[in-house]
């Protein structure tokens, strides 16, 4: 039986068995013998096989957490080096993870969005090392572009003048690491969006999380007006491009999309968003308590271990706080009388994939410190980069998520 | 269930309070209708129900509504959740989260039930909607129905008492409106849900309804009644209605059947008059011939019964064959001008149009053309192409093979400046059209973007809309108004091809009726107009042809009153009624009476 297959008995095995009501200050409307069971059990009792426990997890669902943690692993060894191949490598085991395991929300869409803006990067990024010039000395001279003259306030800046193939070669390589970082984070977005993350939140922050999602989506609706707005200038008779054109749809693109938040801000209200629970009064201040306190000691605790005279109480003082702070957000989560419909399992899939993720970025900084050659191929004197064997395979460990079943088929 | 004690609301910065004396209790189970023209209040009536008004909106109520025994004054919205549910206008805006199953259990989330409770409400409320295909899909590629059923879905799963919904099938096609009616239905008579809804489009709800609120103006004290005693002295009421009153029965006949079994009566009456089997001769003299695509032979309906008679569906060149046929007589007296005498310049012609949208074939060789003067009605489901093929005519869209002409320039290779000349459309959202401030500076943008004398659009709005002052900011206007603020605008440049995308959505009878006279007045005058409605009433009145599009494809195009007749869903229902006898419209009833 695919996961899917089972999920759907499993909701079907659900169906009209006595399952325990909501507890808590909640008055279920339609009490016990809820007319609203019959036409549902009467249509679905055939055959339907039974089981006691309802399936309140989702099965067969990778945790969302575990494809950012790959994600950002992934991230995190592109910073560990600079040779071009592995760093193709490792964009292409993670396009790949994506080609097979993309989610089919809009938010996957985004990859091709994130491929663009590293493709940007590494282009500006060039561009900047072309036309100002790079403290990367070099003999390999590409062309002289006319140097600007400037004054003297402004030195160590230079404007055109020698190109030299090393330089080039050093900032298509810095690029190239920033690019792979980016499209880690669009792989992350496309496999799983930040609402299914969202989800995982503890309860204290879901509310400010649903405001930080809410903000995000923002963004691509106004992108998609000012798309529509300037398609109606067309029909005025007016230019449809333009800086102008840009400006001139601005105010009613901005009104839109205040009209659009209110409306939504209505529907979450009179969905019951911002419900909170009574809480006794000494709850609320051990809450209040631990969460300051807790923030006061991470502070106090970082600045320990930042500054040398504070090496033996930082580290200390900083996890006290960590944990007091953690402490104050779980008593918070009191407060909101919220449930999860379906949270997501840290099961031995979300391992897998957490798992090859750490692999590879504990790997990479292995690499870096026991073989920094062959991670940072040389740029003066210019030489070809090799492929290192070991840091290659470490590399392919990525790919081991696109085992896992997929949940979209 | 739902009680009002004397509530007026008066927002702020308002003179005048929105509503005012409404009293009026909804007992449990009952689905009530609220209906009047638009302004008259039906929103805020809404949003008192569920606390948002004035919770949310701001503005003082005065008088006392409760809910289930909550006092909305006490009981914030989200402390009502669970006895209302609430869906707005736009279902888009209700969504939160980004899949229809997670949509569904945000509201039980938000409410703390335990994960089994709403695991299980969860599949019962995707079975009793008919959602269960469509749990994981992302609700951006869902269509209008469905993501309708889904708002109705999201606001179930708590199981409130009371369900509140504004306008729920304005934007829909006719089937996907029975869906989402048909699941009302089920939720009033199985599950003794009480519905308050509020609607524009009678024709689809009034039967359905136990009751009904009328609001008759703005601030008027409502009358609330059985449907059919409220609808006796409704400003606002559906064509069986009209029919209804114009033959003087009483009760007034609230549905197609109720009309039909009092209707043999009408039906002799009109059969000696009526351009109908009985009496070919009759009409031939008295009507125009040579109607271009408008007529249907008379022989043919003489020899069959409407369910012969219906047609091939035919291409879009069909209306130049069938101009050669032998005997022609207009339905459509009373429209001021007979459809175009044939023409061989054609003002638009779409030959073997292919559009993709985001990777979606929007349009598969679409065939169309217009000729001067003709009305067109585009209709089909919601996503079947009609907007993509508005949208191909005035250039916004690139056509992926086949090609598109406008008065002799292809749309999207022309400069705006110069299309404009040629064809114009008002957008489904007019308001889009609109940048300006205030009606005047609009109404200078409009004249110097198409070049004509400052002046024109002013008299243009002026004729569409008498009332309105050069002060008034253009987001101020009710949708009426906008849509004929839109309409100056385009019409300023004086294109010979105008298009409509679902010109009525938010639009009451009266704004339509006036819509209907603005738009007669304009084909007139020699102006083609392409219109894509779902509003069968609509198309019925005004379109010389219907051209229906299913999956991106034209699968029908020929007289309107051959579509529709042959459709069960696209048939107004004065046809229904009338039927056999072709009939459209209750304004042509009552002429041929007369």
């Amino acid at each position: 039986m695919s996961p899917r297959e089972r999920r759907r008995t499993g909701g079907y095995a659900v169906a009209g068995r006595a399952v325990p009501r909501a507890t808590g200050g909640l008055r279920p409307p339609h009490s016990d013998g809820s007319p609203r069971r019959g036409p549902a059990r009467a249509h679905r009792s055939a055959g339907a096989p039974v089981s006691d426990a309802p399936d309140a997890r989702r099965r067969g669902a990778t945790h969302p957490g575990a494809w950012w943690l790959w994600a950002i692993s992934l991230g995190t060894a592109a910073t560990r080096t600079t040779n071009p191949l592995l760093l193709g490598l490792l964009m292409a085991a993670s396009g790949y993870v994506v080609a097979t395991h993309r989610s089919p929300t809009p938010w996957a869409r985004s990859y091709g969005a994130f491929v663009r803006l590293a493709l940007a990067v590494v282009l500006v990024r060039v561009l900047f090392a072309v036309a100002l010039g790079s403290p990367i000395p070099g003999s390999h001279i590409l062309l002289t572009l006319p140097e600007v003259p400037l004054p003297h306030w402004a030195q160590g800046i230079r404007l055109g003048g020698r190109v030299t193939a090393e330089a080039v070669v050093f900032a298509g390589y810095d690029g190239l690491k920033l690019a792979t970082l980016l499209i880690c984070v669009g792989a992350a977005n496309a496999l799983a969006g930040p609402t299914r993350l969202l989800k995982s939140l503890p309860g204290a922050l879901y509310e400010t999380g649903v405001a930080v999602v809410v903000a995000l989506t923002f963004a691509p609706h106004l992108v998609a007006d000012v798309r529509r707005l300037r398609a109606a200038r067309r029909l005025r008779g007016r230019p449809d491009r333009g800086v102008r054109g840009l400006l001139q749809v601005g105010l009613p693109v901005l009104e839109g999309a205040l009209e659009r938040s209110v409306a939504l801000a209505a529907a979450m209200e009179s969905r019951g968003y911002g419900r909170t629970a009574e809480v006794p009064v000494r709850v609320r201040r051990t809450t209040t308590a631990l969460t300051l306190g807790g923030l006061l000691g991470v502070c106090a605790g970082t600045y320990g271990l930042l500054t040398a005279e504070g090496g033996a109480y930082g580290l200390p003082l900083l996890l006290a706080g960590a944990a007091a702070a953690l402490a104050g957000l779980r008593l918070g989560g009191r407060r909101s009388p919220r449930t999860r419909y379906r949270p997501d399992p840290w099961g031995p899939r979300a391992w897998l994939v957490a798992g090859s993720g750490a692999a590879v970025a504990a790997l990479l900084t292995l690499a870096s410190v026991r073989d920094p050659q062959a991670l940072h191929p040389g740029v003066v004197p210019l030489v070809a980069p090799g492929l290192p064997l070991g840091p290659a395979a470490a590399v392919l460990l990525a790919l081991l998520p696109a085992l896992v079943p997929r949940e979209h088929p | 269930m739902i009680r009002f004690e004397d509530v007026s609301v008066t927002y702020e910065g308002a003179a005048e309070p929105t509503v005012r004396g409404v009293d009026f209790e909804v007992p449990e189970g009952e689905l009530v209708l609220l209906a009047g023209p638009s302004g008259a209040g039906k929103s805020t009536v809404l949003g008192a129900v569920s606390g948002l008004v004035p919770h949310f909106t701001g503005g003082t109520l005065r008088g006392r509504v409760t809910v289930a025994g909550r006092d909305t004054r006490t009981h914030r919205p989200r402390h009502l959740a669970d006895v209302v549910g609430t869906v707005g206008q736009d279902p888009l805006a209700h969504f939160v989260t980004d899949t229809v199953e997670d949509e569904l259990a945000y509201g039980m989330e938000s409410l703390g039930l335990a994960p089994a409770v709403m695991r299980r409400r969860v599949e019962e409320t995707l079975d009793l909607l008919g959602l269960a295909p469509l749990r994981d899909r992302p609700i951006a590629t869902l269509s209008g129905g469905q993501r309708q059923r889904v708002a109705i879905g999201s606001v179930l799963t708590p199981h409130p008492r009371v369900l509140v919904l504004d306008e729920p099938t304005s934007a829909l096609d006719p089937a996907a409106a029975e869906e989402v009616l048909a699941v009302l239905q089920r939720l009033v008579h199985d599950l003794g849900t009480t519905v308050l809804m509020a609607e524009h489009r009678l024709e689809r709800v009034v039967q359905y309804a136990d009751r009904v609120v009328l609001l008759p103006a703005p601030g008027a004290a409502p009358v609330v009644g059985p449907p059919a005693e409220v609808m006796a002295v409704s400003p606002v009421h559906p064509p069986v209605v009209a029919l209804g009153r114009l033959a003087g029965w009483s009760p007034l006949p609230l549905t197609v059947r109720d009309a039909r079994r009092r209707a043999a009566p009408l039906r002799a009456r009109l059969a000696t008059r009526a351009p109908s089997a009985s009496a070919p001769h009759h009409t031939a003299a008295t009507a125009p011939t040579a109607t271009g695509g408008t007529g249907i032979t008379a022989a043919a309906v003489a020899r069959a019964g409407v369910a012969d008679a219906l047609p091939v569906p035919v291409s879009g060149t069909a209306p130049l064959r069938q101009r050669q046929a032998v005997t022609r007589r207009s339905l459509f007296r009373r429209r001021p001008a007979p459809a175009p005498e044939p023409s061989r310049t054609h003002i638009a012609e779409v030959h073997g149009l292919c559009v993709r949208r985001d990777r979606v074939q929007a349009l598969r060789h679409a065939d169309l053309t217009v000729a001067p003067g003709e009305t067109i009605a585009l209709m089909g489901r919601n996503g079947a192409g009609k907007s993509t093929l508005l949208g191909s005519l005035v250039g916004l869209l690139a056509p992926a093979s086949g090609h598109v002409t406008v008065g002799g320039v292809t749309p999207h290779r022309t400069a705006p400046k110069d299309l404009v000349r040629h064809v114009g459309l008002v957008p489904q959202d007019p308001r889009d059209l609109l940048y300006a401030d205030t009606v005047a500076a609009e109404c200078a943008a409009a004249d110097r973007d198409a070049g004509a004398a400052p002046g024109t659009c002013r008299s243009l709005v002026s004729a569409l809309l008498p009332e309105i002052t050069d002060g008034t900011h253009p987001r101020d206007l009710s949708e009426g108004q906008s849509l004929a603020l839109a309409l100056a605008v385009v019409l300023t440049a004086r294109p010979p091809l105008l298009l409509l995308d679902e010109p009525t959505r938010g639009l009451d009878y009266a704004a339509k009726a006036r819509l209907v006279g603005v738009l007669r007045a304009l084909a007139a005058e020699g102006h083609a107009i392409v219109l894509a409605t779902h509003d069968v009433e609509l198309a019925a009145e005004l379109a010389h042809r219907v051209v229906l599009l299913a999956e991106g494809e034209v699968i029908a195009d020929g007289p309107t009153a051959e579509i529709v007749v042959s459709s069960p869903s696209f048939a107004p229902q004065v046809t229904k009624i009338l039927a056999p006898q072709r009939w459209l419209t209750v304004a042509e009833v009552r002429e041929a009476l007369a």
